[in-house]
């Protein structure tokens, strides 16, 4: 099946307009929220400017800082695994599940994972692995795709859980209290984290000093998973590297204020070596980012801390949902990150934007999000990824702007058109008139009318 | 002072009444101003699609414009900083380079440059204030809501000196109204919802009038005004600086 493109898929979103206005005030809500606690640190800009300067050191020194880190953490007692990409990083988290002939395994919120689709892997070998996060949980009991990389369900509505959860897990029907609610899924997952016997969490910060890693949740529940579970493996992509742990003080300031407008994580948990007894791997994973490394305009993207206030922040996501990106990372971020792992397939989110540049604001280590893409844009059409249809209007438009005698000519008849012949403009093939009228046209242009009044 | 005026293309097509508004308001401070005749398109509609490879032409063509003037000043944010940020000629670099430091967005011209701190104009009527964000975040017109910065705004402060001008608070100051050039009609749902929501705002708090400092963000929001059958009516920035003559 052809995925949607973003323009379409949006389209399709929108048709629902309230739900549409009720996704954007909630997201503009987080904004606010975000707005409000960075307001309340007077060196909110200063930390931004250092968290940006701390993260282009580390990736101009990546090699440096991921081999001390390595060796650190093995020293720490943990298993390092290597992987060049998300097929090799799946075989080595299976390989270890199959090592120990597990079943009950849980997983924390990692969107590497996801961007691995390591759960579809898994199923495909017979394991099926239980997602604890609350938002993405109720995704996965919908067999559906988290739209939003820090709150996973925000495209469903409290009625929307409250079905799922009377389907699959025999609630009430049309008990929509989010109290109760929650309280069905705590019970619901309970079962899953007292049974662990393996737990999957993400990485949010791997310091290279110490050779531990830093996991932040509000929901405590990568440390559940991880406690009860005998074997703990946690995920990472290269670029989750910071050099020493005094950075932590900068970037978990920032990371929950932008994400979600709390001063920081509810747990910030910090894992260094197994407790005794247990296994803990840590699978450090490339997928494309050793290339993006390599392109100077794009390599900045890899700073990100997946806070996803640029989310929050841009008036396109906020109105066309997370899954009209159809990738794992969706919104701005994803639109400069995801070019990089599939041209072809995503060529359209580049487009997705009106480079209106609020995304470059919010980030709290400082990407030029909205730079990037009108990167890409030039990258993708050279690359041949551009519309036919397109690439011959902007050529018949470059023909006409490039030429004065031209230009003149196509604005009066365009005009004399409007104004005679609205007909031909004003139809469903025009697609600013299907919901927009088109400015009346004037008797002269500006050109004209100063030719008579000022030469 | 020789001062060239730059008019963007739809402008000159569509708004002629905004391009004089911006001469004789030039004109009234005393300086002596030209408009190259044979000037087109920044040719940003070809860029921010990704097509900036076919801008050559537009880029020649408004160095040959463009050259030999003191100050560019033209009444569109979205072009200056197109051209700011992108013209370049295999020619004449250094000719560009010139014209990249002396294009000017109005507002900026006559606050940076022209230091107004007077102004003969009136308009009693409540306005909403649209900060379109090529001139707002691309030139820094005026402070953005996400940045923890004292505020400040040169479209603010000219408007500010208009005689009976009130303007309206809107709930989001500086959202994208989803113009975004080729975006509003290749991702025509969403353009059209952000120009919704972003007139509304303008309905809900009051406004009679919509003015920015780009037409682009006015044409786009007049479409959905006049599909509406609102009362609300989009006026240039410089047609309002300019508002006593009438």
């Amino acid at each position: 099946m052809k995925v949607q493109d973003h323009a379409q898929a949006a389209a399709q979103f929108i048709k629902d307009e309230e739900r549409t206005d009720w996704h954007d005030e909630t997201l503009w809500f987080v904004r606010q929220k975000r707005d409000l606690a960075a307001h309340g640190i007077p060196e909110w800009e200063q930390l931004r400017e250092w968290a940006s300067q701390i993260k282009d050191h580390t990736l101009s020194n990546l090699s440096h800082y991921l081999e001390s880190f390595e060796q650190k953490a093995i020293a720490n007692g943990i298993r390092v695994h290597w992987a060049a990409d998300g097929e090799e990083h799946n075989k080595i988290v299976h390989q270890i599940i199959a090592d120990h002939d597990l079943k009950r395994i849980v997983k924390s919120k990692s969107m590497l994972t996801e961007e691995c689709h390591l759960n579809e892997y898994l199923i495909q070998k017979g394991i099926s692995v239980v997602d604890t996060d609350l938002g993405e949980r109720i995704v996965q009991l919908r067999k559906e795709a988290p739209s939003h990389i820090v709150l996973p369900a925000i495209h469903l509505k409290k009625q929307d859980v409250s079905d799922t959860f009377h389907d699959l897990l025999d609630t009430e029907k049309g008990n929509n209290d989010p109290q109760y609610l929650t309280e069905a899924a705590r019970q619901h997952l309970r079962d899953y984290f007292i049974a662990s016997e393996l737990a999957i969490t993400g990485v949010n910060f791997a310091i290279a000093e110490t050779g531990g890693f830093v996991v932040c949740t509000n929901e405590g529940n990568a440390d559940m998973g991880a406690h009860t579970a005998n074997v703990h493996i946690a995920c990472m992509g290269i670029e989750k590297i910071i050099p020493k742990a005094e950075h932590l003080g900068v970037f978990l300031r920032l990371l929950a204020r932008s994400a979600t407008g709390q001063p920081v994580t509810t747990y910030s948990s910090h894992f260094h070596r197994p407790r005794e007894g247990q296994e803990m791997h840590l699978v450090i994973v490339d997928n494309g980012r050793t290339r993006q490394l390599g392109r100077a305009d794009f390599r900045n993207s890899l700073k990100c801390i997946r806070c996803a206030a640029c989310f929050n922040t841009c008036p396109v996501y906020r109105r066309s949902g997370g899954h009209s990106y159809h990738t794992a990372v969706a919104g701005p971020i994803g639109s400069i990150l995801n070019p990089n792992l599939d041209m072809k397939a995503n060529a359209d989110l580049p487009f997705a934007s009106t480079l209106c540049g609020s995304c470059s604001n919010v980030c709290p280590v400082k990407i030029d999000i909205h730079e990037q893409l009108y990167k890409w844009r030039q990258v993708i059409v050279q690359a041949g990824y551009a519309p036919v249809s397109k690439k011959l209007g902007m050529e018949g438009m470059a023909a006409v702007l490039s030429s004065p005698a031209l230009y003149h000519f196509s604005g009066k008849m365009g005009r004399t058109t409007l104004k005679y012949a609205p007909f031909l403009v004003n139809n469903g093939f025009n697609p600013w008139y299907k919901q927009r009228d088109m400015p009346a046209p004037p008797a002269e242009s500006f050109g004209e009318w100063y030719q008579k009044n000022r030469s | 002072m020789k001062v060239a005026l730059f008019i963007p293309c739809y402008v000159d097509q569509f708004y002629p009444k905004a391009a004089i508004a911006t001469l004789e308001l030039l004109e009234r401070f005393g300086l002596e101003v030209s408009y190259p005749k044979n000037q087109t398109c920044c040719g940003q509609p070809m860029a921010n699609s990704g097509f900036e490879h076919l801008t050559k032409g537009c880029n020649n063509l408004f160095v040959e414009n463009f050259s030999g003037y003191d100050y560019i000043v033209c009444p569109s944010g979205s072009c200056v900083m197109h051209i700011k940020d992108h013209l370049h000629t295999e020619e004449s670099e250094t000719a560009a380079q010139d014209i990249r430091n002396k294009v000017y967005e109005l507002t900026e011209f006559l606050v940076d440059v022209l230091k107004i701190e007077k102004l003969e104009a009136s308009f009693p009527h409540k306005v909403g204030l649209h900060q379109s964000c090529h001139g707002q975040r691309g030139l820094k017109l005026s402070q953005m809501t996400e940045l923890m910065a004292a505020p400040f705004s040169k479209p603010g402060h000219l408007l500010s000196m208009v005689k009976g001008l009130e303007l309206v608070e809107l709930d989001r100051k500086d959202e994208c109204c989803g113009f975004g050039g080729t975006f509003c009609v290749t991702e025509e749902a969403v353009s059209v919802k952000m120009g919704k929501d972003r007139v509304l705002d303008h309905e809900r708090n009051g406004a009679e009038y919509i003015t920015a400092g780009d037409l682009s963000c006015l044409m786009h929001m007049e479409g959905i005004l006049k599909r509406r059958g609102s009362k609300v009516k989009i006026i240039h920035i410089a047609e309002i600086l300019n508002h006593h003559l009438s």
